[in-house]
């Protein structure tokens, strides 16, 4: 029996530079396939995602994207029978290695949901959620921190007065910003977002998307989207998969324009999908 | 299908909605009326002298100056039935040993009748059994002894060819010409001056022990055996319920294990209770020795048994409810699948589990065959809660039984029977109207 492998982080916020222009790759995709029971959902993907940028990942409906963003922090063990293949690899160790303390991967790669989730809980309580887990009592600190976050996810103004009062009572665009609020509470370097403005107005996509803006800087952040105008808008490179396959991987302006594969372009242009 | 059929199946289907629901409504009226009217005699009625008499000694309760005022005062009127007995009594020896034997039997009785209606005649030894004692205490019930004290019952056997008829006769009748013969009209008219019946409210009924087996006296006994038991119960099924519940729902790996499990609990509700009670006995009192008779420790257990399904499915239906998004959010911020469990499924899952508790409350309140074998008595003291480890105890669903069909006077105790099935129903609608009070306020909380 090998020892377990804790994926606790050593440094805490310090760690992310604030130039933001690192070409580091931040997790690395080998070969990577998931399985849902006999089906291939995702089939051999390998691909770099470099430190501190936005990553969209587009594609029809059922090609496979939101499973590999799911992946990454190994939400998709909730469905039963799933099974992966190939390496995920993140601060040097495959994740997908049984001996992974997936309490403490999850702790680093922050996620926000398709549709809000917030907790049936006070809008303090939802954002001091994840540092509670981690151990933070003191209520100074949580203030501070839950402060901070909503701050960064630019809800602090609008909610600094009713902190106690029932997250469920907010808009549908608020929640969403008080979920990535929550994330970030956790102070995770990699923030997966899964179709995070599907359920939400165009007024409050936008702030979410100003808000993907503001974070690039600080965190790595992985998005799915539907909506290809919004990926060209907020991210620096661009994934398309099709049918579980990633057919091309590049940065965005060129992907967009200059798209070498004839699927993206067709995908890109309307043709399907 | 065209419009007015549409509209037509729609009108038929909310009328028959509404005339089930009206069925249920009609029913539950008639189930609950009689219940509330009759109990509340035993809490509500016209008590007599013989009630404040009973009340004072016993209970040492109410006001001695008062009682003796108004004791004087039916003495007073009491006092020439008794001469007119006596006198009688005189004529009787003065009187030919063949005349005597005549009247002797039928004397015998109306001094019987008398004693039961106004209690033990004045200057003879005090019976032993409480409840001669004293006369009616209640109004209603001196009503039905003066009838009988008036009235002497026969049997007309004169038709051969027909079935035996009761017949009424005056005692009177039999009295006539003799010392005797006024006492019976006196004691008609002059009842209520004998009696004294005042509306009393007796709600102690339900804190005062009971005297003589019920005959007087109230139900504690009966009411905190209940509480004992359905609270024993719960301390062993909610827990255990619940733990199962979540185990079944977050831990076990779905497949032939779990399935097989949930059959098993399904069949277990199905057990009839009896079966439970006879389990509890055989396998609590006679294999294992949680106590050394019945005691309420193993009725309990056994109860607990019988209610651990219902808690059981209503928490896993309560819980597989709770939206995944919360589970994902949780997990998705680096919560564990205990703490997930414990911060936010539980929570979020706690009105429908309060739910399934509430109804194997009552359930529990009410269930009598499981706890005839494994701790109830008959007749018993409230016991100290440390007692309930060992002692048995009477129990207001077991009791409603007993009085009802083992009690030596079932006949005179209706009050207290329906007092009981009174009480019973308000503790469990008590106990469901503060579950859900509680679960409303959990709702809200929780919806903000």
């Amino acid at each position: 029996m090998t020892e377990e492998i804790t994926m606790k982080k050593i440094d805490t916020f310090a760690e992310h530079g604030d130039d933001g222009a690192t070409n580091e790759t931040h997790i690395e995709a080998k070969d990577f396939s998931l399985f849902y029971g006999d089906f291939e959902a995702v089939r051999k993907v390998s691909m770099e995602i470099p430190k501190q940028k936005v990553t969209a990942m587009i594609g029809p409906s059922g090609c496979g994207k939101s499973t590999l963003l799911r992946s990454i922090n190994r939400m998709n063990d909730l469905i039963p029978s799933t099974s992966a293949t190939g390496e995920m690899i993140f601060d040097g160790h495959n994740i997908y290695n049984k001996n992974i303390d997936v309490v403490t991967l999850r702790a680093r790669v922050g996620m926000v949901f398709q549709k809000p989730n917030v907790f049936p809980k006070s809008i303090f309580d939802n954002v001091a959620y994840g540092p509670r887990l981690q151990g933070t009592k003191n209520k100074q600190e949580l203030s501070e921190i839950v402060e901070q976050s909503l701050r960064n996810a630019a809800i602090w103004d609008e909610v600094k007065d009713r902190l106690t009062a029932n997250a469920l009572g907010m808009s549908g665009g608020q929640q969403q910003r008080l979920c990535i609020a929550r994330a970030l509470a956790i102070k995770p370097e990699i923030l997966l977002m899964d179709e995070p403005t599907s359920a939400l107005d165009p007024k409050a996509t936008a702030k979410i998307e100003d808000l993907i803006g503001e974070l690039r800087n600080n965190y790595t952040i992985i998005i799915v989207t539907h909506n290809m105008q919004q990926a060209a808008r907020v991210s620096d490179l661009t994934a398309f998969m099709y049918e579980g396959v990633l057919v091309e991987f590049g940065k965005t302006k060129q992907l967009f324009t200059n798209p070498d594969n004839p699927q993206t372009e067709n995908y890109i242009t309307g043709r399907f999908g | 299908m065209r419009l007015e059929t549409r509209k037509l199946l729609d009108k038929a289907f909310s009328g028959l909605g509404i005339i089930a629901i009206g069925v249920m409504a009609m029913a539950l009226l008639l189930i609950l009326t009689p219940i509330v009217v009759r109990g509340s005699k035993a809490f509500v009625f016209k008590g007599t002298i013989e009630f404040r008499r009973m009340m004072l000694e016993q209970f040492d309760r109410g006001d001695p100056d008062k009682f003796n005022q108004e004791a004087a005062s039916t003495a007073a009127a009491r006092a020439p039935v008794y001469l007119m007995m006596e006198e009688f009594e005189a004529e009787m020896k003065a009187m030919k040993s063949s005349e005597r034997r005549e009247y002797k039997a039928a004397f015998k009785e109306v001094e019987k009748s008398i004693e039961t209606l106004l209690g033990p005649i004045p200057g003879e030894r005090k019976p032993v059994l409480l409840r001669q004692q004293y006369g009616q205490t209640r109004w209603e019930r001196t009503l039905v002894k003066l009838h009988e004290a008036l009235y002497s019952e026969e049997w007309d056997y004169s038709n051969a060819d027909a079935m035996g008829l009761l017949v009424e006769k005056p005692r009177v009748e039999q009295f006539i010409g003799t010392k005797l013969e006024p006492m019976f009209p006196y004691l008609e008219e002059h009842i209520s001056d004998m009696m004294l019946p005042k509306t009393t409210f007796y709600w102690r009924f339900i804190t005062d022990k009971s005297k003589d087996s019920h005959i007087f006296g109230g139900i504690w006994p009966e009411v905190l055996g209940t509480l004992y038991l359905t609270l024993g119960a719960m301390i062993f099924a909610i827990p255990m319920g619940v733990i199962a519940a979540i185990y079944l729902c977050e831990y076990a790996k779905e497949g032939r294990v779990v399935s097989f499990l949930r059959i098993c609990i399904s069949t277990l509700a199905g057990v009839p209770s009896i079966v439970f009670g006879l389990f509890g006995l055989a396998f609590f009192l006679n294999t294992i020795h949680v106590s050394n008779s019945k005691s309420v420790l193993a009725g309990s257990l056994t109860l607990s048994l019988l209610i651990l399904p219902t808690i059981i499915r209503s928490s896993e239906e309560a819980i597989l409810a709770v939206p995944r998004a919360y589970k994902e959010a949780a997990l998705g911020l680096g919560a564990g699948r205990w703490h997930t469990v414990m911060s936010v499924i539980l929570p979020a899952s706690l009105p429908g589990i309060l739910t399934g508790i509430v109804i194997s409350m009552g359930r529990a309140a009410g269930e009598t065959a499981p706890i005839i074998f494994t701790a109830a008595v008959s007749v018993g003291a409230p016991l100290k809660i440390w007692e309930t480890l060992s002692q048995p105890t009477p129990a207001l669903p077991w009791n409603i039984y007993n009085l009802c069909t083992e009690h030596e006077a079932v006949d005179e105790i209706r009050h207290v029977q329906y007092g009981m099935v009174f009480t019973l129903v308000a503790i469990v609608l008590l106990l469901n109207l503060f579950a859900i009070l509680m679960r409303a306020r959990i709702s809200k909380k929780l919806r903000g």
